[in-house]
């Protein structure tokens, strides 16, 4: 009986893991207007997915509370724009949303991550 | 009183605030001048007014600011000062909870703990239990609020797999407490110990990787720290010592010997030597007449003059250069990418793998099964490091591309740098490339009745339109020996050929062999002279008179006093090293043979030159181009890397992947070894990482226990884990030692 518990707790704990950390979406923030104040701290960009529209200019504006070296430079890979973020300063990201689809943004290292939805 | 004040602007958010704050400014009374920089947060005014009244000009534009007494770099130190102090409260916590760790070990160790099976000694525990979760708390409070915030998002993080391991360890250890009972004897241990020394050396990992990053970014704070802090500006007659920042465009300002200059002009009095090393990496001084450009941050050597400023603020050479470096370190080589896919599933896995560890060791594991399950599942959590693999390329990048810049090179991005790593093939452009790109007439040899002094004044007649360095060369010749040129009309340039023009309505060309002869004009009878000429590496262009030759006229371009020895280092890498020119094979041959070149494609025009690098490629040869940016741009385009060389301090980077700021081919060879030295760096990195982390998972699950009984103590998992990043940073720290030039003496040496 404890046998059978144990590792069906196990299982769901693993289901668990992947479902929330790789399967699940976060809520979006959406675009409504053309800039959007973008915070990194602990360890996370809130908001971490950013909804836009096709054709418009999004001015992300980052802010910095984050002293960990590894949230200095955020990353768009697509658009190949890499972004130093100085400490509690405001840094601007221009981005000009030509084609939709899913675009990530992340750390360099790839574990602080956000994405921007465009439709 | 006129004074210049800046001020630090706060809540500014974006371009659009810079208008906004300035007409703020210049409304004020008294205000002169006013000029807002957005990239410092900075506000620049000139004026007879008080900060105060500044202030709330900018206060009632909805900003707000203060009064900075500083220079406006500070904000980069300041940067680096609150890092500092990162560092410094991490190192506390980790003597904190480092000691405490030890201590309970050591109690542990000499058997001074009581035993569970008591009230007093439950009681005991569950006070120092109580004490290590305040201390968790003080040296992991970031980390545990990091991992919570992140989960929230749907993150997973380094904080997550030690805020998970370090927790587990915690919680469990304190349910032995207080329900001793339900545990079997054999597992009942506590891991208090190992919670606190994991966090200790977490850290500790942390304060030495800031510490080391801070090293990476030397090249960049050495290239911040060139600009000059102050100029002389000359106003209503009188020598004025501003600061840097209020400099404005048409400024004249004095330099005296010794002096920085303060930004880029153009030279409009006086003249000196000028020491551009630290921007060109060029070792000797240039001249700089009236006329001339001079660049900001280089050092005046011997005499006085005035410039006129052109360039300011984020438009100089300097800014530019600082900029481009900062991008090029952000930017990742496509090895790196790699990467990126492992470690954004990486803490997940790991996870997982962690929980399956428990699941085996319980159903497959000896007795005590529920103390082995918690060792390994921690360990797992606690020793996987995704930071050292997503760290491995972007922190010898940045070290790398600093390295390049050191020496006058600047490789544009990631892609560049790998690219030029692995070349097969470098192709230089001859003129300007090779030689000096400074042609001087060498001979004139007239036919029949023309005269040396008739022949350079009708073919510089004719050149006095055109904008080619073979023209100007002619056009110099004659200015120098004073000889006066006539009028000229219908000129007309055949690219890479020739050129004609109508002098005293007589047709006048001027051209090679080949555009003679398709005009139906014999050149032999200069035969002699040419050959000799052409075996000198001389250029030969003919001139001709109504269909009749009048004569020759050669030029010849200084080949670079290095350019030999670049050469032999290229050939030295391995390199195959060609020559492509527009000139006639004769010449060009010469030219190859001077400076040790076999391989000569010659009588190419401009925009065949790409055609040929193309034709290379489809031999299966990585290409590198080096060229001029602007002739040679389709070819530097074309290539996998094109070099644009010699720009000095004028950087055309649209075309090239590598811009080398001084005109000596050694360039060409430094990035290529400063390209391999970083690559060979980020493969050493990714190697390491991704042999810890593969090597390290299963150890500390245990995989080895049924063979050798090997088991993983959490805390030296911890330990490695903190050394492993360490490791990768260091590892590309090693590169900053890293001298392109030493490098190539030591492997002709070996070889």
């Amino acid at each position: 009986m404890m046998v059978i518990v144990v590792n069906l707790v196990g299982l769901l704990f693993i289901a668990l893991v992947l479902w929330w950390f790789l399967f699940s979406k976060s809520k979006a923030v959406m675009a409504e207007k053309e800039t959007i104040d973008v915070v990194v701290e602990n360890g996370v960009y809130t908001p971490s997915v950013i909804k836009a529209k096709q054709g418009q200019t999004l001015h992300l504006q980052f802010l910095r509370k984050d002293e960990t070296p590894c949230a200095e430079i955020v990353v768009f890979e697509y658009f190949k724009i890499s972004q130093q973020l100085p400490l509690h300063q405001v840094q601007e990201v221009v981005l000009e949303l030509k084609e939709s689809g899913e675009f990530e943004f992340t750390c360099q290292m790839g574990m602080y991550r956000g994405k921007l939805v465009v439709e | 009183m006129q004074q210049t004040l800046t001020l630090k602007l706060v809540n500014m958010r974006c371009a659009g605030c810079v208008k906004s704050i300035e007409t703020a400014l210049s409304a004020v009374s008294g205000v002169k001048q006013a000029t807002v920089n957005f990239a410092q947060r900075t506000a620049m005014v000139t004026g007879d007014v008080t900060p105060q009244v500044l202030i709330k000009a900018v206060q009632r534009a909805g900003y707000d600011a203060t009064l900075m007494t500083g220079p406006p770099e500070e904000a980069e130190s300041n940067e680096s000062k609150e890092q500092a102090a990162h560092a410094r409260s991490l190192f506390q916590r980790f003597w904190v909870a480092g000691s405490a760790g030890a201590v309970l070990m050591l109690l542990d160790m000499m058997g001074w703990l009581p035993t569970l099976n008591t009230r007093s000694g439950q009681a005991i525990f569950a006070f120092i239990g109580t004490i290590t979760l305040v201390l968790m708390v003080y040296a992991g409070g970031h980390i545990y609020r990091n991992a919570w915030k992140a989960c929230v998002a749907h993150g997973a993080t380094m904080d997550t797999l030690v805020a998970l391991g370090t927790g587990a360890a915690w919680a469990f250890s304190f349910f032995v407490i207080l329900f001793p009972q339900v545990v079997p004897g054999l597992a009942q241990h506590v891991y208090f110990e190992a919670s606190l020394i994991i966090l200790a050396l977490v850290d500790l990992g942390a304060a030495l990787e800031i510490r080391a990053r801070g090293k990476t970014s030397e090249a960049i704070q050495r290239l911040i720290g060139l600009q000059a802090k102050t100029a002389r500006v000359v106003r209503d007659g009188k020598d004025v010592d501003i600061p840097i920042e209020a400099v404005v465009l048409g400024d004249i300002v004095r330099v005296r010997p010794g002096e920085k200059i303060a930004v880029d002009g153009e030279v409009i009095d006086g003249g000196s030597w000028v020491d551009e090393s630290m921007l060109t990496g060029e070792p000797m001084p240039v001249e700089k007449k009236v006329g001339a450009l001079v660049v900001g941050s280089t050092l005046n050597k011997t005499g006085t003059f005035l410039f006129k400023a052109q360039r300011i603020g984020k438009d100089t050479a300097l800014a530019h250069i600082i900029n481009m470096v900062q991008q090029a370190q952000n930017s990742k080589p496509p090895i790196a990418k790699l990467v990126d896919n492992v470690s954004a599933v990486f803490v997940p896995v790991v996870l997982v793998a962690s929980i399956i560890t428990a699941m085996v060791w319980f159903n497959v594991g000896p007795v005590p099964k529920i103390g082995f399950m918690l060792v390994t599942a921690v360990t797992v959590l606690v020793i996987a490091c995704p930071c050292a693999l997503g760290l491995a390329a972007p922190i010898s990048v940045i070290v790398g591309m600093g390295k390049a810049a050191e020496s006058g090179v600047l490789i544009r991005d990631g892609d560049a740098l790998q690219q030029a790593s692995h070349l097969s093939t470098i192709v230089l452009d001859k003129t300007g490339t090779i030689t000096e790109g400074k042609p001087a007439v060498t001979g004139i040899y007239p036919l029949g009745n023309w005269e040396e002094a008739s022949l350079l004044q009708w073919a510089a007649s004719v050149e006095q339109g055109a904008e080619h360095p073979l023209g100007e060369a002619i056009v110099k010749a004659a200015q120098e020996k004073l000889i006066d040129l006539q009028p000229m009309s219908e000129f007309n340039a055949t690219v890479g050929k020739g050129v004609q023009a109508q002098i005293n309505k007589k047709t006048v060309r001027l051209g090679n062999q080949s555009w003679l002869a398709a005009n139906e004009i014999d050149v032999a009878s200069l035969k002699r002279e040419a050959q000799k000429a052409a075996r000198q590496g001389q250029t030969l262009i003919y001139v001709a008179v109504e269909d009749e030759l009048a004569g020759l006229i050669t030029v010849a371009d200084p080949i670079k006093e290095d350019a030999a020895a670049a050469v032999a280092r290229l050939q030295a890498l391995g390199l195959n090293v060609l020559m492509i020119t527009g000139d006639q094979a004769t010449t060009a041959r010469a030219v190859a043979k001077q400076v040790g070149i076999e391989q000569v494609i010659a009588g190419v025009l401009p925009e065949g030159k790409a055609d040929h690098v193309k034709a290379l490629q489809a031999k299966q040869e990585v290409v590198g181009m080096v060229g001029d940016g602007i002739n040679d741009a389709p070819a530097l385009t074309q290539a996998d890397v094109g070099f644009a060389i010699g720009s000095g301090t004028d950087i055309a980077m649209e075309s090239a992947g590598v811009t080398l700021m001084r005109s000596s081919l050694h360039g060409v060879a430094d990035a290529i070894v400063v390209s391999q030295a970083t690559l060979r760096n980020i493969k050493q990195n990714l190697f390491g990482a991704f042999i810890y982390n593969s090597l390290g998972i299963p150890i500390a699950a245990g995989v080895l226990y049924p063979f050798i009984g090997l088991l993983l103590n959490p805390m030296i998992a911890g330990a490695a884990m903190a050394l492993s990043s360490l490791t990768v940073v260091s590892n590309a720290n090693r590169l900053r030692r890293f001298t392109p030039a030493k490098h190539m003496q030591r492997q002709e040496g070996a070889a």
